[in-house]
Order: structure tokens, then sequence, then C-alpha cells
């Protein structure tokens, strides 16, 4: 075993969830020293930077692509392309939250450092090639996002979300865990490529099934497909909504990153029903229950499980096609719901007194630019033209028919026309009918329309311009499925022993 | 390689222009609106004149990809853009009128409540038209094809509160569909046999192809069906009738988008598949026989109209009835000569009478207008170049233009004695009804209104700055003058410049300069023949040949002099004589009637009994319903999982994922 001391590029291979540690312990060192006032605007102000280095530091990561850390991390296009957006996502999501914390008058200070540090988690969990790493990394992400999701401290319905959220949560965690163990067993090594290997060379031992199995129910719970769904309308409800934001595309799209390479790169036999029934499931019951539902947030948390479902197509599709496709979704999608989020999050107001459908009654005519960028992240999820939702639709949709998949491309189709039905009715609700009573809506804070503003643009720039990220997803999908010949140096023996 | 040109500015920079209007543009004054549109569709046109510069050090055509579009499968479309000799010119000419236009219309337009509106529709038409004219494929071209019709619909019915320009819009719109129905088909065979639509792989599968001399096949199929596209967006027979109506838009719009510009798309789409035509004779032959029919046609109605955009309107049809007859003898050299020389003086001719209507309050009967010229001295002197130019009088750009189309129709292989025929005989009822509209406008007695009479009472209770769509006249300016004046400034200036290159712009086609500077475009084969065989045909031939033009243009002028100057009572008396011959015309040989009763009535009845009652809501909105009922029943019965209870959620995860082993060990054991 050649055990070699890291190197400087090891470390440029980290860079990104450094970055974002390091300006999380800031916020947390600096949080006591400030008062209320001064803590939400300055800690929010340097964790925005945080993010934004964050950003910067995995564009610099992408120029020295490969393994670092005896084969525990891989930088490639891929895990770039899952890096780029989560630490955009999350830089949405403060200046989202940045009024959204006056306004609920909730101390700040932690809150940001939580979201840097679920950042890091789930930065992380896109890059890690080793289960036990994508474990940790997994469990960063998620207690972090327990402990956020009960943030509106006085509201019980918050504190309720992240109990649920927090037991459930382990539950699932726990089977991912024991999935880990028994892949292990089966192969003698928690190395993915390693895993892989083995698996072909040695053909696939029964216990490899159940690991697969295992690993996708604990996966499956993240991503909030059913029949592991059942936690996330109650879940959204109490959160606070741009921590909503952040767990339904952060979290979701770093959980598939996990569920990509796992699905993929461990070539595992015996999964296609199981993403076939999970895929047709989660569309048609978060579409189903959407349909009903008066509460806006709970509506976006059916509308996110469907999502899931259209996501988890293109899992059941082809490698090449299908992978790409499956990247391209988690950027759109995170584009247009990070956007929804921001809107609901502005338009509640104190405790989140304006979350029902019947109050978005009359948007239009109180605050046309809100309601308009509403509209199109709503359109966006219908999945209309010169949206970005369009595009991510039809490349899952044409994916999955080139891979022979008619019945479940049926039953996609067949959903999305269901979902138009209730994005449509808010749209209806903002433009068709009168306002009851009197709502204040509050102007756009600058924050705020800086995030809306990137949202509404990255979600028409997939809309009209999707080739350059598709590409992107493409070759990211090629190295993905070659990783032997792509990055690695004639490899060590992965380093079992020291796990 | 050669250098990036930055082509995806040219028609980004008026996009740019019609956003910062369309958003804010209520919200500024007059002089900023103003100043954003100029600026950008100047900028556009500065830009033009740049690459246009450039021209020498690149190596035609060039290419430039901005970004990425479509992928599916091996078939790909981009944000491409193609930039060769033909699509320079159409820049040049689109860029540069379009300016123009934009000037004039600050002029015409600013009383009006919707100017801003205006300002940012035009800017989005140049945006679309420099898109299509630069497009590096089919598919790019299409968007800006449907993109110059929505400016066009959202134009024509500019003033929508008049329920007359709300219908001419949509007319427009639908007539228009019909035409892109098969343009769409056509790019559906390239893409099913070709397996692309960018010009220069398609182009370069297509060149080694025989022409399929025997009756037809796939090109010639694709050839008729991108006729059909071409016949529909230049208003050829038998798709022509949206453009008369389209004269219910601001005169301005008539300029720039149903006389310059975007009535030509077709002929410039034509001309840019010539390889395919080439291919195609029998399609090549339909193109000239819907061409030549249409020039005559529309020539004819041109005569007995009153309307004097309306005589505008169908000249333009005429005219355009050229350039096809030019691309379909395989001239396309030609056909684009007449498209560019077109486009200074029918835009000149539009922006003249707008200024007469301008001048005149509002008034577009020609019968209420004469004795002008004392008036408005520049309109009629740059109006009356625009008139010999039309005409076909040397040295004015339309005898160029004309006379080549003449020539090449009699001399080309392709081409026959009967096309030039009836060239000469259209370049005779063209210069008849155009020296018609001269003299009945500018000469004689002023028979208008007088300050104390009609055109006063109408625009006085709508105020001097009247709200914009007042439903009593058509380009109304309410100032409530009564004797005739002449338009500002800034109208005039677009006029003279128009009127110079009305008078010189032929001059670039002397000794065969255009022609050759278009040769790599159309470099075919074919081409070469025409060219030849009017070599062959001989000089003397030629000359023999513009003298009998000539002669056509002067014998109009002087029919048009002796029956509206010198005896003015003879027309009604002619008229009468001709009884129903002149109704027919005047009628427009009742072709509108006739689309009306035979397909709009029939579709309404069809679309009213069958599609609506019976399918949209016995069928559709039945199943929609009881879909929707048991959706919802459905729905009521799975939130019963969601019981917020913790022990039941942990149920649920737990029986799914012993439902997943359970599978999976099944399936391994398998």
């Amino acid at each position: 075993m050649t055990q070699t001391i890291p190197q400087v590029a090891d470390y440029i291979r980290i860079l990104p969830e450094l970055v974002l540690a390091f300006f999380g312990l800031v916020v947390m060192v600096l949080d006591p020293l400030l008062d209320d006032e001064g803590s939400r605007k300055t800690l929010g102000g340097i964790a925005l930077l945080g993010a934004l280095c964050g950003l910067g530091a995995s564009l610099w990561m992408a120029q020295s692509p490969g393994l670092a850390f005896w084969n525990m991390v891989r930088v490639d296009s891929f895990s770039v392309f899952f890096h780029v957006l989560i630490t955009a996502i999350v830089a949405v999501v403060i200046l989202t939250s940045y009024e959204y914390m006056a306004v609920q008058r909730i101390r700040a200070g932690e809150y940001y450092g939580l979201i840097l540090f679920g950042a890091v988690g789930m930065t992380l969990m896109s890059s890690a090639v080793e289960l036990v790493l994508i474990f940790i990394a997994l469990e960063i992400s998620s207690i972090s996002s327990y402990v956020l999701a009960g943030f509106r401290r006085r509201e019980a319905s918050s504190s309720e979300s992240s109990l649920k959220y927090f037991l459930l949560g382990s539950f699932a965690t726990a089977f991912f865990l024991y999935g880990v163990a028994l892949m292990f067993g089966a192969t003698g090594s928690t190395n993915i490529t390693a895993i892989s290997q083995a698996l072909q060379a040695k053909g696939v031992p029964r216990l490899a099934y159940v690991a697969v199995a295992l690993m996708f129910v604990g996966l499956g719970f993240k991503v909030a497909s059913a029949p592991f769904h059942v936690w996330t309308p109650d879940v959204y409800e109490g959160a606070p909504a741009p921590i909503v934001a952040l767990m339904s595309t952060g979290s979701k799209a770093a959980a598939f990153a996990v569920l990509l390479r796992v699905m993929f790169e461990i070539n595992t036999p015996g999964r296609f029903w199981l993403i076939w029934v999970s895929a047709a499931l989660s569309m048609t019951l978060g579409n189903l229950s959407a349909l009903v539902q008066d509460n806006v947030k709970r509506l976006l948390a059916y509308s996110s499980i469907a999502h899931a479902g259209y996501l988890l197509v293109a899992f059941a599709a082809q490698p090449g096609p299908g992978i790409s496709a499956a990247m391209f979704y988690t950027a759109s999608y995170a584009a247009m719901n990070v956007g929804a989020f921001a809107v609901v999050s502005h338009f509640a107001g104190a405790e989140e007194r304006y979350v029902t459908l019947a109050d978005y009654a009359g948007l239009g005519r109180r605050s046309p630019l809100l309601a308009a960028t509403l509209t199109i992240f709503l359109l966006s999820l219908i999945g209309i033209p010169i949206t970005g939702g369009f595009f991510a639709k039809f490349y899952v949709f044409s994916a999955a028919l080139k891979s022979g998949l008619v019945w479940l491309t049926l039953i996609g189709l067949l959903n999305s026309a269901i979902g138009a039905y209730y994005y449509l009715r808010i749209i209806v609700m903002m433009y068709m009918r009168e306002p009851k009573g009197e709502i204040t809506v509050r102007r756009i804070p600058a924050s705020l329309g800086v995030a809306l503003a990137l949202s509404v643009l990255a979600t028409l720039y997939l809309g009209v311009l999707p080739g350059r990220v598709l590409d992107f997803a493409l070759r990211s999908a090629t190295q993905l499925m070659q990783p032997h010949r792509a990055a690695i140096t004639p490899a060590p023996t992965p380093p079992v022993g020291t796990m | 390689m050669t250098p990036s040109l930055h082509l995806w500015l040219i028609p980004i920079l008026p996009l740019v222009g019609a956003a910062i209007n369309g958003l804010m543009g209520r919200r500024c004054s007059r002089h900023a609106v103003s100043g954003v549109a100029v600026a950008f569709s100047g900028a556009a046109f500065a830009m033009a004149l740049w690459v246009a510069s450039q021209i020498s050090s690149l190596s035609l055509p060039h290419l430039e990809l901005l970004s990425p579009w479509i992928r599916a499968g091996n078939f790909q479309a981009d944000f491409a853009f193609f930039l060769d000799q033909l699509s320079l010119l159409m820049l040049l000419v689109v860029s540069g009128v379009g300016f123009l236009i934009h000037l004039y219309s600050i002029g015409y337009m600013w009383d009006d409540a919707g100017f801003s509106r205006f300002m940012s529709y035009l800017n989005l038409f140049m945006f679309f038209m420099l898109t299509l004219v630069l497009a590096g494929n089919y598919l790019l071209m299409f968007i800006g094809w449907e993109g110059v019709g929505l400016s066009s619909y959202l134009l024509i019915g500019f003033w929508f509160t008049k329920d007359s320009a709300a219908s001419a819009g949509k007319k427009a719109f639908i007539v228009n569909r019909i035409g892109d129905f098969g343009f769409l088909i056509a790019l559906f065979l390239l893409i099913k046999h070709f397996n692309t639509l960018n010009f220069a792989q398609l182009f370069e599968q297509i060149r080694p192809l025989q022409p399929e001399v025997a009756g037809a096949g796939l090109l010639t199929a694709i050839g008729l069906l991108l006729m059909v596209g071409a016949a529909g967006k230049s208003a050829q027979i038998p798709l022509y009738v949206w453009l008369p109506d389209a004269m219910e838009g601001p005169t301005p719009v008539s300029a720039l988008i149903h006389a310059a510009t975007m009535v030509t798309a077709g002929v410039y789409m034509v001309a840019r598949s010539h390889l395919i035509f080439d291919r195609a004779p029998s399609a090549l032959t339909v193109v000239a026989i819907i061409g030549t029919l249409t020039a005559l046609f529309a020539a004819t109605i041109g005569i007995a109209q009153t309307d004097i955009k309306k005589v505008l309107a169908y000249s333009t049809i005429s005219q355009l009835g050229y350039m096809f007859m030019a691309c379909g003898v395989a001239a396309y050299s030609a056909g684009v000569f007449h498209l560019m020389t077109h486009a200074f003086f029918k835009g000149l001719l539009f922006l003249a009478a707008g200024s007469v209507i301008h001048a005149v309050g509002g008034e577009q009967d020609m019968r209420r207008m004469g004795g002008l010229r004392k008036y408005i001295p520049w309109t009629f002197w740059t109006m009356t170049v625009a008139t010999f130019a039309i005409a076909g009088f040397p040295p004015l750009a339309g005898f160029f233009s004309k006379d080549e189309i003449l020539w090449k129709a009699y001399s080309s292989p392709h081409g026959s004695w009967v096309f030039w025929l009836i060239g000469v005989v259209t370049a005779f009822i063209t210069s008849f009804y155009m020296f018609r509209l001269w003299f009945l406008t500018f000469f004689g007695e002023y028979r208008g209104a007088q300050p104390s009479s009609k055109a006063k009472l109408a625009t006085e209770p709508a105020a001097h700055d009247s709200h914009a769509p007042d439903p009593h006249a058509h380009d109304n300016h309410g100032h409530g003058h009564g004797t005739p004046h002449e338009s500002p400034m800034i109208m005039v200036l677009p006029l003279a410049i128009l009127a110079v290159l009305s008078f010189v712009g032929g001059w670039v086609a002397i000794g065969g300069r255009f022609e050759r500077f278009l040769a790599p475009v159309f470099d075919s084969g074919l081409t070469a023949s025409v060219a030849e065989s009017a070599a062959e045909t001989g000089g003397s031939t030629e000359t023999l040949l513009m003298g009998i033009s000539i002669a056509a243009a002067v014998s109009g002028l002087f029919l048009a002099w002796f029956l509206y100057h010198r005896q003015p009572a003879l027309p009604a008396r002619i008229a009468a004589s001709l009884g129903g011959v002149y109704t027919a015309v005047y009628n427009k040989y009742y072709v509108d009637d006739l689309y009306n009763t035979v397909f709009v009535k029939p579709l309404l009845k069809g679309s009213t009994t069958v599609l609506w009652h019976g399918v949209d809501q016995a069928a559709i909105d039945g199943t929609v319903n009881v879909a929707a009922d048991s959706a919802r029943h459905v729905s009521d019965s799975v939130r019963h999982m969601q019981s917020g209870n913790l022990r039941s959620y942990a149920g649920w995860v737990a029986a799914g994922a012993a439902a997943v082993i359970a599978y999976i060990i099944w399936a391994g054991v398998r």
C-alpha cells in the first residue's frame, strides 16, 4: 500500500469545501460579537461572499481534474457541474434569506453558518467516490438541514418539521449505511471504482443486490421519491421558505449526484424496475396529491416529489443521454424552484402568514412584477417552451424514448398534463381573481431583486440556449461512464485498510 | 480562419432597444424613446456598414457560431450566422431603410398616445428581420420568419381599438399561417432526407444532385412547398389578399414592413434556396408563372383603386411578382437587384404618401386631394423621383432592375417571350396607375376639405393631441389645419435620402457589376447558362427590348396625363361604359368575396358546429371533466397517506423499503 502525504493538488480538489467551511467558521465566530441588527446584515454579507468564493473555487478546481486524498475524492466535469450548481443555489438562497430573516425577526447568526456547512456536505457528496465519505458528507448536509428546518422557533409547525425530518432522515440514512456495509461485505471495498471493478471481475454476488436496494432506499428518501416521500409536505410546510428552496434544490441535486454515481458507475443489475416503479409512483402520487392542496408550500412540496419522478425517468434510460438529461434537469429545476420559493418567501410576510392559494388572488394587480416572475417559474415548472423546464422535460423524455421506455414516457407526459392544472391554478388566482381583503405586498428589496433576476435569467437561459449546458453535461456523462480511463493514474490499491 | 465579426450583435441591438422601450418607454419622455429607438437601429446599421467594409478581408461565406441550440441525435441546429454577398446586401438594405424609417416615424407618430409602443414594435421587427437575413440555418431563419409575422401582426393592428385594423391584423396573420405551413413541411422534408437544416451542410449535399428533369421528385416537392411559404410572406397569388388590408397599419409600417423589407423575405428565401430550385425545373417554372400572373393581376387592380395607400399596396404585390418572375427564370441576381431598388423607391413612395396624408389631415382618398405640389414641395419632388423610378424611366433605379428582369425573362433558357410580354404590359399598366396617382394627388385643384369643413370637424372633438385610436380617420393627425402643410424636417430628411437612392440606386448594375458581386452566391451552373444564353441572344435584341419597355413607360405616362390631367371627366365616362368589367376590377375581381364564401364561411360553420359544440364542448370538455373529477377522487384518497403521524410515515418508509428489498432479492434469485 502506497501511502503518500497529500499534495497541494489534493487540497485544490477540495478547495470549495475548504472555502465554504472557512466562511462558515467565520460566521460562527463573529456571531456572538455582533448585536441582532448587525449580525443580520454583516453575517449575511459574509455568507454571500463565502458562497461566491466557493463558486470561484469550484471553477478553479475545474482546472485540475483528478483524484485526491487516496482516491476518496474525484474532480471531473461531473463534480464540477454540481459544485457550481450547488454554490450558485446557496448564493441565491442567502440573497433570499437576507430580507426574510428581518421580516421573520429571526436571529441570523448560526443560520448562515449552517447553510454554508450544509453546502460543504452537498458539494462533497458530488465529488466523493468513497461510500463512507459519501455517508459523512450526506450526514453533514442532512444535520444542517434538520436544524435549519426548525429555525422559525416561535412556530410549532417549524419544530414539528425539524423533528420529523430528523427522525425519518436518520431512519433512512440507516438504510444507506447498512447498504454500504453490505456492499463492503460483498466486494471487499467501499471505493466506487474498486467496487465496480470487483463486480465486473467476479460477477455479482447476491449480497450486492441487496446492498444496492438499501442504498436506493436511503437516497430515495433524500430526493423525496415515492414511496419514501411521505415526509416532504410536512417538512416543507413548516420549514422557513428559503430553507425549503435549499432543501428542494441543493440537497436534492447532491443526492441525485450520488445516485447517479452509484447507479451508473457501479453498474448494478436489477435496478431497472426499482427505478421504473419509483419514477412512475413519484410522478403520479406527487401530481395527484398536489391537485387538492390549498397551501402553496405544500403544493410545491408535492410538485417537488413529482419532479423527482421525472428526473428518475432519466435514470431508467440509457446512460449517455440519461445522465446528461438528469444533470440538465437538476440545473433547470434548481433555477425555477429556487425562484418560486423566493417569491413565496417574500410574499409570505411575517410569521409566513400568507401561504394559502386564496392569498395569491389578485397578486397580478397588487404586485405585477412579483406575479410576473412567479408566472415565469410556474410556466417553467409546467414545461412551457422558452423556459428551462421545457428542455429539461424534453431531454428526459427523449432519452427515455430512445431507450424504448414508451410506457414510462407516456406516464410522464400524462403527469405533465395533470401537473399543468395546479400550476395554472396559481396563475389564474394571481391574474383572474379579485383580491380578498387587504394584503400589503412589501417592496421588493434589492437583495431579493437580484435573486429573482438571477433565477429568471437562468430559467430563460436554459430555455433559449440549452446547448452549452447540455454539451457540458454530455461530456460529464461520457467521463462518468469511463472513469477508469479518464483521470486515474496507475492506481494504488484503494486504502481500504485505513478506513 | 477569418476573424469573428460578432454578427450576433446586429440583430441583438434592436432587440435591446425594443426591450428598453417596451419596458420603460411609457414612463420616459418622447425624446428619450425616440433616442433609444433610433440609436439602436442606427447602431445596427452602422455595424452592417462596418461589416461591409470588412468584406474584402473575409472568405465568404463566413459562418459564425453564437451558441449551440438544439441537439437531437445527429440533428443539430445552432444559433449560427451566415454571411455571404446575398445576406450582406439584405443586411444593408434592411438596416439602412429601417433606420431611415425609424427617423421618419418619430415625426409621423409623435402625437400618438402609443408612441413608445410603436417604437418598441418597430425595433422588435428589426430584430426578427435581421435574424431572418443573417440566419445560418433554416430553423433560425424560420424564427425570424415567424417573428416578422408577429411584428407585422402587432403593427397592422396597432390601432387595435379600430375594428378594421384588428381584423386586418388577424387576416394577415392567418393567411401567413397557410404559407408557413408549406414552409414548415418543406423543412420537415429537408430534415428527413438530408438530416440537416444548416445552409452550409445542406447545400453541400444538394449541389452534386442531378436536376429532376422529368416531372416531380423530392426537390420539386420541397421547392413548391417553399414557394407556398414565400407566396404567403411575399403576398403572391393566391395568398396576396392580406397585403391590401394591411394598409390599416400606420404608414411607416406600410413602408418598412409591407413594402421595403418583410414582404421581400419570400424572395430572399427563394434566392437563398436557389440550389434546390435549380435542381427542380418544374418548381422553377411554377415560381415564374405565379410571379408573372401576380404582377399583371395586381397591376390591373391598382388602376381602379382610389385610396392612395391601396394603390401602392397593389403596386407592391405587382412588383414582388416581378421579383418572383426573375427568380423563376433562374435570374436570381436580377430578382435581388429589383428587391433592392424596390426597397428604395417603394419605401419612398409610402413615406411620401404618408407625408401627403399627414399634410391633408388624415385623408387617404385621392379624389379629395389634388394640387398639392404647391403646398408640399419636398414631398412632391421626392415622390416624383419615386414615381418615375417605379415607372421605369431611365436613368432611375427602377429602370435598370425592371429592364434586367424583362431581358432575363426573355433570354433565359428557363424564360419565354410570354413572360416578357406580360412583363411589358404590366410595366405599361404600372406606369399608368402610378402617374394617375401622381396627377390626382399633386396636380389640378385642391379638392380636399377647406378649413371649415369635414376634416376640421372630424378632428376637432378629438382635440389636438387626440388619443391615438381614433375611429374616424386612418392615419389621424388631428392638427385641425385646413390648408395642407409640409411635414417636419425629420420626416423630410429620410424622403430626400431615399429619393437620392431611388435615383442613383440602379447605377450599381451598369456593366454587370451587381451580377458579378452576387455571382459567388448563385454560382451553380444554371445561372451561368442564363448569362450565356443572354450573351447568345445578342446585344441588338437587348437594345430593342429596352426600347420597347421605355416606350411602355412613356405611353403609360401619356395616357395618365391625358385622362387625369387633360380630360379629367373622361375616366368616369370610360368606367361607366365598361360597366361590369370596371366593377369587377374595382371590387378586386371579387377574390376576397370568393375566399369568404368558399373557405372562410364553411370553415367558420364547421368549426362552430363540429369543432366547438361537438368536439370541444361535448367530447373534450366532457372527458376532461370526468378525468378531473376522478383525479380529485383519487387525490382525496391519496391524501390519507398524509396523516401527519410520524409513526405512520416511518411505516410507509419501512414498507417501501421492504418492498424494494423483496423485489431485489427475487430478482437476484431469479
